[in-house]
């Protein structure tokens, strides 16, 4: 998983270049969020927040509340840290939502006052700012121009830099008609010719806008878990507060009289404020995450749900394989040598274009088939769906056609009444085992062989598939390809399965059974013929070249258009209900640690028995109660970079997993607070009477 | 610990817990209605119950709302009942001591005490219940709060089981409580009580023998229909003893026979439960990961209690007594024990009894020594060391929600518990249910401290008073009814609180537990995979506990340093 | 689903109310009167028609030609069973030790410098133990047997008459029940 911590790396150095300004805006921003309008939406800091008034109150008249021990000085030191707490707790915020304003800005300076040229309903041109344009408008861009708005390409072909969007600065041809590649994003540059395109959305409604409105990420919503875990600790805060509360009665009773001070000091401990402080910056961090690795989530539950996928749907062409299949190799049917056959096919490729046909001709080259002068005045026929076939009608009259071997056999039976030779689908079936389709070549009624048009996998295929294995996601490969050549490339590939011969259709209807038993599903598409699809899985990921309807489909867009992509939204989906659950074990477990720190020290003076729980021999009971209280506010800073980095996610299965995690945060959890007490505490006593 | 005590303990365990599977798996035919071999006998019997109920009531499909408003209306009337027959007992027939009605305070936390399977009782049995009282107004609510228990963990367990038609039929209240009366409580009721009574344990309708001294004078002595309440006291973890004693008194048990057969008639539901539980969601390993967690907590408490009481306290040391076992006595603290049973049968009897929230007790738990009184507590506290018949397990299974949120987050997961996705509904109900028992607990015992009401009761002061008091309301909220006895709570005040403080306990506790069910219930369910949380293994067991340890202790830690932990640190002030 | 919801809850209450708060209570009298007479109505012990005590209810013995069973919280007081519930550190359960110890003593000088068997200054958890320990019965024994002029002999197999041993040999505690003790050393007096 490098390459992808580099990627991110790379464009995290992009906006490092604010690094320095962004803590200083966090800072003030921190001071700006004591406004009891936003704490109140933090149950359990909300509570700190009304700790810090009291004693601040009462560091003016410490016996607001009856007499008791402490004092002044005691409260004022309590209020101090409290605010220190708070402050530390709105500075994780801060950083957090920072860090994503900083990206925002950074794609605002992208967003820049252009003038378009609209295109009237005479055909003229009119020159109209970019917040002039509506829906429908049709505009014309040339070299040289910014890209106004979003829209959907009309005419031209032109190539198109966007990197102001990915971060890719490798131009991208676009052009009307096809399924990906036919849409451009406002803010983008065009390089060369020119292009007219109809625009798809309004002002402020543009792809452009709605990335900065969800990196911003400022009135984002809270995700279901988090809003669950929220419950658990605003309840574990209420049992602490009752605890708290009816200590003071259940001491009276005793004649220890407690201060005010030093129960809102054990009731701050006692609450999980830890995860308390960072549970929003870790979501916003996560989102955050996302952006960076150039995945644009429409909302903070898509990465969640990515983290909960179960079953992963990915085409082969293009995704698992590379875009286009290469030709590997030539099969003649008897009778005919190796080089008759290259002949043949380079002959019907001749004025074939595409990648496929290309292929054909250099592979036929490599075979030793050469060009002939007569080629000049052959004309080359295109690839129809009807006939399922592509070819060259040479000078003298021959045929050349190549295709699907049951569309060149009824062609000859068709047209030259010539019987189809039985070797031929013998000929078929060895490369469809070998995970390559087989085109068939003929030369007017005569077959002449095979060629093998192999899929290459993309490098790492298998890898990332074993990955997503130990992480317990079962792979499905979707293929228009026939089930033998399929059921190869998934052996090669090492996916869990596969449907052949798929059509759009067949995925929702794969998705769709997959949810009923129960399984999270995900995929990834381009084409409108994905939309429903995409909406019906769990996890969309949409390309960013696909059409408009797939990426609104989607809950999530890939700006580098890479399918692949997804295998790192699923972990970094993990890393944030990860991170979300060991801090919270780290904050539980951290209160064992400061009872013993802080009961010994409110009930020692009166029950002199109780020393004997002073285990980590603290100075006296104030700097113990200070201590653990410093502790307490100290560990927020302190794992602010864990909670935006995220916990380190490994793919192993889930009780290696939990055992590593509750080693390290629940054990750690309960052993760290005894060391960081008792160095505070040691600290504390040089200059605390 | 002695020798002989480590056998009798491990032996009584041993036994138990094998009883439990083969009950446990009789349990899970019961109530999922396949054949048992009882059924040539009482298919026409449950067949009669249930026309006579009404073939309309007990054939209509409950959810989980049925089932909690069933056990409601119900147990209401039957609180009623209760209660009117307590407070006109004095013109009712079988009350040979002519003892009149009680008080409405004190027939208001009879009714509630009972028909919420606490027990707690203000009221010294012998001298204020008539014999027909005994039978109609104590022995009758036993078995339906008993009951009411196990129909309501079944119900539970239904709609854990993911049912097809996502919990909108978990079954019909009364078939399932008409089943558990005919099925369990009765039969096993019919067969024990003649062993007690074998035992010495009374089953007469005369109230009073009148014994003529050898040294002169004369000594009345109660006498009763006893041992059929006993067994279904100890069968239905329910534990109001006929006489105040308890299981103390050599009426209620006589001898180390009937001690050890009142011992296994604690545990047998609540162990067999768990099997059940395995059973009815086909996750035998989670069955036993339960026993194991529950298991480490029983024998733990056990372990320490037998040894505290066995070691004794420098108070007892000092006024010369033979604290080690040997010679012909048994040693220990003997304050408030008898000596049939020794230190070992004992502790033994009170640690299950607590944890099992039966409170029953044979011995004095006021004098125990403050470890061995701690344990009692901290039993009541987290609640779920198996616990009480049915509801034990509810609370174990609350606590394993929140151990399965927290670790199923730490694997990457959205938690999910059984297959079944917990989210924010699950989570505020789960959270709900552990809000109440530390609520019910320490907002009365601070009332009940700090103000005249409550300290006047007091038998003991300072730390061992606070204990007292503390200890009530915990045996309260956890249904439990043992007590500190020394506590005269016999007052209006004490009555109406602790009344109070038992039917929420109770009540809101269920309701919630049946709402969570039916909640997961209509969940779809989602399968799992290498990348789920296993919830049976050893170390997510050690998670569970981890858990329980760590959140009843941080809830009650306080209070417990001012109770007992500091009676501990004064009678060792050196360490 | 209310109407017969309420009328089946009132229905239940009445069924059970007679089945487990009569039928069930009378039958098991019924039953056990007939099985277990003795054992149904007390164990009562009799000397001719006069009941003179249950072999399970302790009852208070005093002076030097009995044997003593344990201090009572009710003073062996049948209708009122209770223990102490004095708590470890209470300062009454110190006095109540020390107090009943310091009568011994001054009744025995020679246990002074001796430990005393746990049950014989402890109070019980009924008030009405009738039971023990087999070291408390033994060290009283030289006492009861100088108070009557009995040879010890006699009076210790008279104790090992009373005694019950563990069942089974493994639960609860060897004991002597002080009640047949006595009733036995009553009748080995008549000559």
């Amino acid at each position: 998983m490098n390459e992808i911590t580099h990627r991110s790396e790379r464009k995290a150095q992009a906006y490092q270049a604010q690094a320095g300004g962004l803590v200083k805006r966090a800072l003030w921003e921190s001071l700006r969020k004591f406004d009891p309008r936003v704490q109140i939406r933090n149950p359990v800091m909300f509570i700190v927040w009304l700790g810090m008034w009291l004693t601040f109150l009462l560091a003016f008249d410490p016996d607001l509340f009856g007499r008791a021990a402490g004092g002044a000085m005691y409260n004022a030191t309590v209020a101090a840290i409290l605010f220190f707490t708070v402050w530390f707790a709105n500075f994780a915020e801060a950083l957090a939502e920072g860090r994503g304003r900083a990206q925002a800005d950074a794609l605002r300076h992208t967003k820049t006052d252009v003038l378009a040229r609209r295109i009237k309903a005479d055909g003229t041109l009119e020159s109209v700012p970019a917040e002039g344009l509506r829906k429908g408008d049709r505009v014309r861009v040339d070299r040289g121009d910014i890209i106004p708005t979003d829209g959907e390409i009309l005419e031209g072909i032109a190539s198109v830099d966007e990197s102001a969007i990915t971060g890719e600065s490798a131009p991208v041809l676009k052009e009307p008609g096809t399924d990906m590649f036919s849409t451009v994003t406002g803010g983008t540059k065009i390089l060369s010719d020119w292009l007219v395109f109809k625009v798809s959305a309004d002002p402020g409604q543009t792809f452009l806008d709605r990335m900065i409105h969800l990196v911003e990420g400022a009135r984002r919503q809270k995700t279901p878990n988090e809003i669950a875990l929220t419950v658990l600790l605003a309840v574990l805060s209420l049992i602490f507060l009752i605890v708290v509360a009816t200590l003071k009665p259940l001491a009276a009773f005793l004649h220890i009289d407690l201060g005010v001070a030093t129960l809102v000091a054990l009731l701050v401990a006692l609450m999980p404020t830890t995860i308390g402080a960072l549970l929003s910056a870790i979501g916003i961090a996560g989102i955050d995450r996302a952006t960076r690795f150039n995945v644009l989530a429409m909302s903070g539950r898509a990465v969640e749900a990515a983290g909960d996928v179960q079953t992963l749907m990915l085409d082969k062409t293009g995704t698992i394989t590379m875009g286009n299949r290469q030709a590997t190799e030539f099969i003649g049917l008897p009778g005919f040598e190796e080089l008759a056959v290259a002949q043949a096919a380079m002959a019907a490729s001749w004025f074939d274009t595409t990648p496929e046909g290309r292929s054909i001709v250099s592979l036929a080259m490599t075979r030793g088939a050469r060009r002939e002068p007569s080629w000049d005045q052959a004309q080359g026929l295109e690839f129809s769906a009807e006939t399922r076939m592509s070819g060259t009608n040479l000078a003298d009259g021959t045929r050349a056609r190549k295709g699907a071997v049951a569309a060149v056999a009824r062609f000859i039976q068709e047209n030259f009444k010539a019987p189809v030779p039985a070797e031929l689908k013998e000929a078929a079936e060895t490369v469809a085992r070998k995970g390559a389709t087989p085109l068939a070549v003929t030369l007017d009624g005569t077959i002449v062989g095979v060629i093998a048009l192999s899929d290459v996998l993309k490098p790492g295929m298998r890898e990332r598939f074993d990955y997503m294995r130990t992480l317990g996601i079962r792979t499905i490969m979707v293929t228009g390809d026939n089930p033998i050549t399929a059921r190869v490339i998934a052996g090669q590939a090492g996916v869990d399965d596969f449907i052949a011969e798929a059509k759009p259709e067949d995925k929702i209807r794969v998705i769709r059974s997959e949810q009923a038993k129960g399984r999270l599903v995900a995929m990834t598409g381009d084409g409108t013929n994905d939309a429903p699809a995409l909406a019906q899985a769990d996890v969309g990921l949409a390309m960013h070249s696909g059409t408009v309807p797939a990426k609104e489909a989607a809950n999530m867009i890939d700006l580098d258009s890479d399918p692949t992509k997804l295998i790192d939204v699923v972990a970094i989906g993990k890393q944030l209900l990860i991170t979300r659950g060991a801090l919270t074990t780290f904050s539980i477990a951290n209160d064992v640690a400061k009872y013993f720190a802080m009961l010994p020290a409110m009930f020692m003076r009166s029950l002199p028995g109780l020393g004997a729980l002073n285990i980590m021999h603290l100075a006296t009971p104030q700097t113990a109660v200070l201590s653990a209280l410093i502790f307490n506010a100290l560990i927020i800073p302190i794992l602010i970079p864990l909670a935006l980095r995220g916990v380190r996610f490994r793919p192993t299965g889930a009780d290696a997993l939990l055992a590593r995690n509750v080693l390290i945060y629940g054990v750690g959890g309960l052993i760290v607070p005894f060391v960081g007490i008792k160095v505070i505490d040691m600290a504390l006593s040089l200059f605390w009477h | 610990m002695t020798a002989s005590g480590f056998w009798q303990i491990a032996l009584v365990l041993g036994i138990a817990f094998g009883l439990s599977i083969p009950f446990g798996a009789y349990l899970a035919r019961v109530f999922r209605g396949e054949r048992t071999w009882l059924d040539p006998i009482l298919n026409p019997v449950d067949a009669f119950l249930c026309r006579i109920v009404g073939r309309r009531t007990t054939a209509l499909p409950m959810d989980w709302k049925g089932y909690a408003v069933s056990m409601l209306v119900t147990n209401a009337m039957m609180g009623l009942l209760v209660y009117l027959i307590l407070s006109i007992q004095g013109v009712l027939p079988w009350n040979p001591l002519r003892f009149s009605g009680l008080n409405p305070f004190l027939a208001f936390n009879t009714a509630a005490s009972f028909i919420t399977n606490t027990d707690w009782q203000n009221y010294a049995g012998e001298s204020a219940l008539s014999l027909f009282s005994q039978m109609a107004a104590i022995t009758f609510p036993m078995f339906a709060a008993a009951a009411t228990g196990l129909v309501a963990a079944i119900a539970f367990f239904r709609a854990l089981a993911a049912p097809a038609d996502g919990g909108r039929n978990l079954g019909n209240f009364y078939h399932d409580f008409i089943r558990a009366l005919t099925r369990v409580l009765l039969p096993l009721c019919l067969v024990v009580t003649p062993v007690l009574v074998w035992q010495g344990s009374p089953e007469t309708l005369t109230g009073v023998a009148v014994a003529h001294l050898m040294q002169g004078g004369v000594q009345h002595i109660p006498l009763g229909p006893v041992a059929d309440l006993e067994v279904i006291k100890q069968l239905g973890t329910n534990g109001g003893g006929f006489f105040a004693a308890n299981s103390a008194h050599p009426f209620e048990n006589p001898t180390p026979l009937t001690n050890v057969v009142e011992i296994l008639l604690m545990m047998v539901t609540s162990l067999s439960l768990v099997v059940t539980f395995g059973i009815f969601v086909g996750q035998r390993r989670l069955a036993w990961v339960m026993y194991a967690v529950m298991g480490v907590l029983l024998v733990g408490g056990i372990a320490v209690t037998v040894c505290a009481e066995q070691a004794g306290t420098p108070a007892l040391a000092a006024s010369g007594i033979m604290l080690q076992a040997g010679h012909g006595q048994m040693g220990g603290n003997m304050v408030g024990k008898e000596t049939r049973f020794g230190v070992t049968g004992s502790a033994l009897f009170d640690t299950v009894s607590t944890a099992f929230t039966t409170g029953s007790v044979n011995s004095a738990l006021d004098s125990y020594t403050p470890l061995g009184g701690m344990v009692s507590l901290g039993q009541m506290m987290l609640n779920c060391v198996f616990g009480g018949k049915g509801v034990g397990t509810l609370n174990f299974l609350m606590y394993g929600i929140f151990a399965v949120f927290i670790a199923g987050l730490m694997v990457g997961r959205t938690p999910e518990f059984l297959g079944k996705k917990l989210e924010r509904r699950e989570i505020v109900l789960a959270a709900l249910a552990l809000l109440i028992h530390p609520l019910i607990i320490l907002l009365p015992a601070a009332w009940a401290l700090a103000s005249p009401y409550g300290v006047s009761a007091l038998g003991n002061a300072a730390s061992h008073g606070l204990s007292e008091i503390l200890y009530a309301f915990t045996s309260a909220a956890a249904n439990n009814g043992s007590a500190f006895a020394g506590l005269q709570a016999n007052t209006p005040w004490y009555n109406s609180v602790l009344g109070l403080v038992m039917l929420i306990g109770r009540y809101v506790s269920i309701i919630l537990m049946l709402a969570l069910g039916g909640s997961l219930a209509a969940k779809p369910s989602v399968s799992a995979t290498a990348g789920t949380l296993r919830t049976d293994t050893a170390l997510f067991g050690g998670f569970w506990l981890a858990t329980i340890i760590v959140v009843g202790a941080l809830t009650f830690l306080p209070a417990l340093v001012l109770g007992p932990l500091a009676e501990i640190f004064m009678m060792h002030p050196h360490g | 689903m209310w109407r017969p919801i309420a009328g089946g809850a009132l229905r239940m209450t009445l069924l059970v109310w007679v089945i487990c708060g009569l039928a069930y209570p009378l039958l098991e009298v019924g039953v056990n009167q007939a099985l277990f007479p003795q054992a149904a109505n007390g164990s009562l012990v009799r000397i001719g028609h006069r009941v003179i005590g249950s072999r399970l209810i302790g009852e208070r013995f005093t002076g030097p030609a009995w044997f003593h069973g344990r201090p009572s919280a009710c003073g062996y007081h049948a209708m009122q069973s209770e223990a102490s519930n004095l708590g470890p550190l209470s300062r009454r359960l110190r006095d109540h030790l020390w107090a009943r110890r310091a009568r011994l003593v001054r009744e025995h000088p020679e246990l002074a410098t001796e430990r005393l068997p746990a049950d014989m200054i402890t109070s019980s958890g009924s008030g009405l133990d009738p039971d023990i320990s087999v070291a408390n019965a033994e060290m009283q024994a030289p006492w009861v047997a100088r108070a009557r002029g009995l040879p010890l002999a006699r009076v210790q197999a008279l104790v090992a008459g009373a005694t019950k041993g563990r069942w089974l040999g493994l639960f609860g505690e060897p004991r002597v029940n002080v009640e047949v003790l006595n009733w036995a050393l009553a009748r080995s007096v008549a000559p």
